[in-house]
C-alpha cells in the first residue's frame, strides 16, 4: 500500500493530505492508497480522510493527543510494516521532517527529503528535491522496495474528494514512553491565514524600518489583500517579529501566488524560503539590492511612501 | 561528558553554485563550515567552559579537503577532531550509521548537528543518528543548557516554540538564536594545528548507500523583471496595483 500520515490541526485536515493524497494518486504504485490518521479524538479528520483514500486506518488515543517524534516514528513504522507498505508519504513540516528519519532508519529505507516530485520508473522511486539552499534541483533514485518520502508543501495540487467514502479501520499501536518531555508552550496565534499556505504573502525587512513601521506597512498591505504576513532574520532578530514570521533558510518555506517583499535586500538565507513563489514582487530604495535580480515586479523607492499609498490604492474597490 | 558536534564543510552561502556534467562542481567555490553547524561546535564549547572535564570532540564526513573545515573547529576550541574520508556522496541515512559508530566507539552522551545542511539541504542526522542509538533527540534547538543529569531547552515545533527536557544520552540539532559562535584567533588557529586529528576510511563502517545521485541542475525561474521607478510614490503605487490585478491577476 502507499501509507499517507495525514496532518491535522484543531480538528481539521491540513492541506498537506490534500497535496499528499494527490502525489499518491499520481505515482500508482502498487496497493490503496491508505490514509493514516493519529490522535485524540480525531473522528472528524478520520471522516475527512475517507472522502480522500481508499483506505483509512485511525489511532485514536489519549496517548497520541500531543505530538512527539519517538511515538509518531513508531506508529508510522509499525502500521507500514503490518500493511506491507512500499511508500510512505510524510508532510516536510517541521514534525515530518524530524521523525521521517527515524521511520526510515526503522524500516531500513531510504529517505527522500522535501520531494518536489515523484515517479516510478520500473518499480524504482525517482524523485526530485532541492538543495544548496534551495538553488539546485537534484534527482535521486531510492533503492529499494519501500521509500519513506517527505513532500514539500505546495508542490502537488490537492487532491479532489472521492464519489465513494472509503471503510476505516482502527489500529492498535505499541507505543514507546516519552523522553522529550514537553514542559511549555507558545503558540503562533495569527488572525491571519496560516503563512505556508497563503496564497499571498507581504514580508518586510530592515528597510521597513521599525517596528511601528513593519505593523503600518506590511501588517496594513497583507491586511488590505487577506494574506499572511512574513519576516527576515534581520527582523526577527532585532525582536520586532515572532521567529514564527521568518521566512528564509532558518525560518518557513513558502511558495504562494504572489510575494510582495517590502524593503527586504534579498540575501541568499531569505532567498532559499521564498525563491518558488510563482510571482514575486520587491519594493526596496535601493536599486542594487539583490531581490531584484529575483523579481517579476520591482519597484525602486521609498516603501514608507509607496506602500501607504498601495493601500489607498486598493481601498477605493476599482 | 564526551560531546560530539558533527560538522560540514559546504559552500559559502553567498557564492553561486556551479554545475559541471549535472553535478554540482564545487572545485574552484569558497567553502566553509556549515553555519547550523557552527552553532552546535559553540554550544558544546560553552558546555565545556561550565564543566571542564567535558571533552569535544568533532566529527566530519566528506572529502580529504573537510581537513580546513575541521581545523576551524578546532581552532574555535574543539579538543580533537576524527575525519571520515569519504569521496563519493552519500545519503543522510548512511551517513547516520557512521555518526552512531563512530558515538558508540568514542562513547559520547550527547550529538550535536546542524537543524539544516546547506548543501544537501537536509534536516534528517540528527534523528536518523537517534534513531540508530535508540536515543531521544530535540531539533531546531534555539535555547540549550545541561544540569547534570539532563537538558533543559526550546525548540521551534509546527505550532511555535516548545520548552522541554531531555535525559542524555541524547541527539540536539542546532539552529539560529541558540549562541553566536565565536571567531578563531590567530593563537587558537596556530593551537588548532597542533590538535589530534584522526583520519579513517569509509571502508572501516560498512555502509550502503540508500539513494542513488542522478543529476543536478540549477534551476532558473524566468522573471518578468519589470521595474517601476518609485520616484512618484502615487504614480508607482497605481501602476503596482493595476500590474497584479489586471496582469497577473493575483488580487480582485
Amino acid at each position: 500500500m502507499i501509507l499517507i500520515v495525514a496532518e491535522h490541526a484543531d480538528g481539521k485536515l491540513s492541506k498537506s493530505a490534500y497535496e499528499l493524497t494527490e502525489a499518491a494518486r499520481q505515482l500508482k504504485r502498487e496497493g490503496p492508497v491508505t490514509l493514516l490518521v493519529l490522535g485524540n479524538q480525531v473522528g472528524t479528520v478520520a471522516n475527512a480522510a475517507a472522502a480522500l483514500g481508499e483506505q483509512v486506518l485511525v489511532a485514536d488515543t489519549p496517548a497520541l493527543s500531543e505530538y512527539d517524534p519517538e511515538v509518531w516514528a513508531a506508529a508510522v513504522a509499525q502500521i507500514a510494516r503490518e500493511g506491507e507498505a512500499n511508500t510512505i508519504l510524510i508532510a516536510a513540516s517541521r514534525s515530518g521532517r524530524e521523525y521521517s528519519p527515524r521511520v526510515a532508519v526503522k524500516l531500513d529505507a531510504p529517505l527522500i527529503e522535501d520531494a518536489i516530485s515523484l515517479c516510478d520508473v520500473g518499480g524504482e522511486l525517482q524523485a526530485e528535491h532541492y538543495t544548496f539552499l534551495a538553488r539546485v534541483t537534484e534527482r535521486v533514485l531510492a533503492e529499494g522496495p519501500v521509500v519513506v518520502v517527505t513532500v514539500k508543501p505546495g508542490s502537488f495540487p490537492e487532491a479532489k474528494p472521492n464519489a465513494s467514502v472509503a471503510e476505516q479501520y482502527d489500529v492498535e499501536l505499541e507505543l514507546p514512553q516519552r523522553r522529550l518531555i514537553v514542559t511549555g508552550q507558545i503558540k503562533e496565534k495569527s488572525e491571519r491565514v496560516s503563512l505556508v499556505e497563503a496564497e499571498i504573502v507581504v514580508a518586510g525587512g530592515r528597510g521597513v524600518g521599525s517596528a511601528e513601521g513593519f505593523t503600518l506597512l506590511v501588517e496594513g498591505l497583507a491586511d488590505q489583500l487577506g494574506g499572511a504576513v512574513g519576516a527576515t532574520r534581520a527582523v526577527v532578530d532585532s525582536g520586532w517579529r515572532p521567529y514564527s514570521e521568518q521566512v528564509g533558510q532558518t525560518g518557513k518555506t513558502v511558495q504562494p501566488k504572489a510575494y510582495i517583499a517590502i524593503g527586504i535586500s534579498g540575501a541568499v538565507q531569505h532567498l532559499s524560503g521564498m525563491s518558488k513563489s510563482k510571482l514575486i514582487v520587491a519594493i526596496n530604495k535601493d536599486a542594487d539590492a539583490p531581490i531584484f535580480r529575483e523579481v517579476d515586479y520591482g519597484v525602486v523607492g521609498d516603501v514608507q511612501e509607496i506602500v501607504p499609498a498601495m493601500i489607498r490604492e486598493l481601498q477605493q474597490t476599482p | 561528558m564526551r560531546i560530539l558536534t558533527v560538522i560540514r564543510q559546504v559552500l559559502n552561502a553567498e557564492e553561486s553554485v556551479k554545475v559541471k556534467d549535472a553535478a554540482v562542481d564545487l572545485s574552484s567555490s569558497k567553502l566553509v563550515v556549515d553555519t547550523m553547524d557552527e552553532y552546535g561546535v559553540e554550544q558544546a564549547l560553552r558546555m565545556r567552559e561550565a564543566t571542564p572535564e567535558i571533552e569535544v570532540v568533532v566529527l566530519a564526513i566528506g572529502p580529504p579537503r573537510c581537513e580546513d573545515a575541521v581545523r576551524s573547529a578546532l581552532a574555535m576550541g574543539a579538543d580533537r577532531a576524527i575525519l571520515v574520508e569519504a569521496n563519493e556522496p552519500l545519503d543522510v541515512i548512511a551517513i547516520s550509521s557512521i555518526v552512531a559508530q563512530v558515538a558508540q566507539t568514542e562513547s559520547v552522551e550527547l550529538i550535536f548537528c546542524g537543524g539544516q545542511q546547506a548543501d544537501w539541504d537536509s534536516h534528517a542526522l540528527g534523528a536518523a543518528t537517534a534513531e540508530r542509538l535508540g536515543w531521544p533527540q530535540a531539533t531546531w534547538t534555539n535555547a540549550l543548557s545541561f544540569d547534570g543529569t539532563q537538558l533543559i531547552g526550546k525548540h521551534d515545533v509546527d505550532a511555535g516554540n516548545e520548552s522541554f527536557t531531555v535525559p542524555v544520552p541524547a541527539v540536539v540539532t542546532t539552529q539560529q538564536g541558540l549562541n553566536e559562535p565565536r571567531y578563531p584567533t590567530l593563537p587558537n588557529l596556530m593551537k588548532a594545528k597542533r590538535k589530534e586529528l584522526r583520519r579513517e576510511s569509509l571502508e572501516a563502517f560498512d555502509v550502503k548507500p540508500k539513494l542513488k545521485f542522478l543529476g543536478a541542475e540549477v534551476q532558473v525561474r524566468e522573471r518578468l523583471r519589470t521595474m517601476i521607478d518609485g520616484k512618484d510614490a502615487q504614480a508607482a503605487a497605481t501602476q503596482l496595483v493595476d500590474l497584479l490585478r489586471n496582469q497577473a491577476k493575483v488580487i480582485s
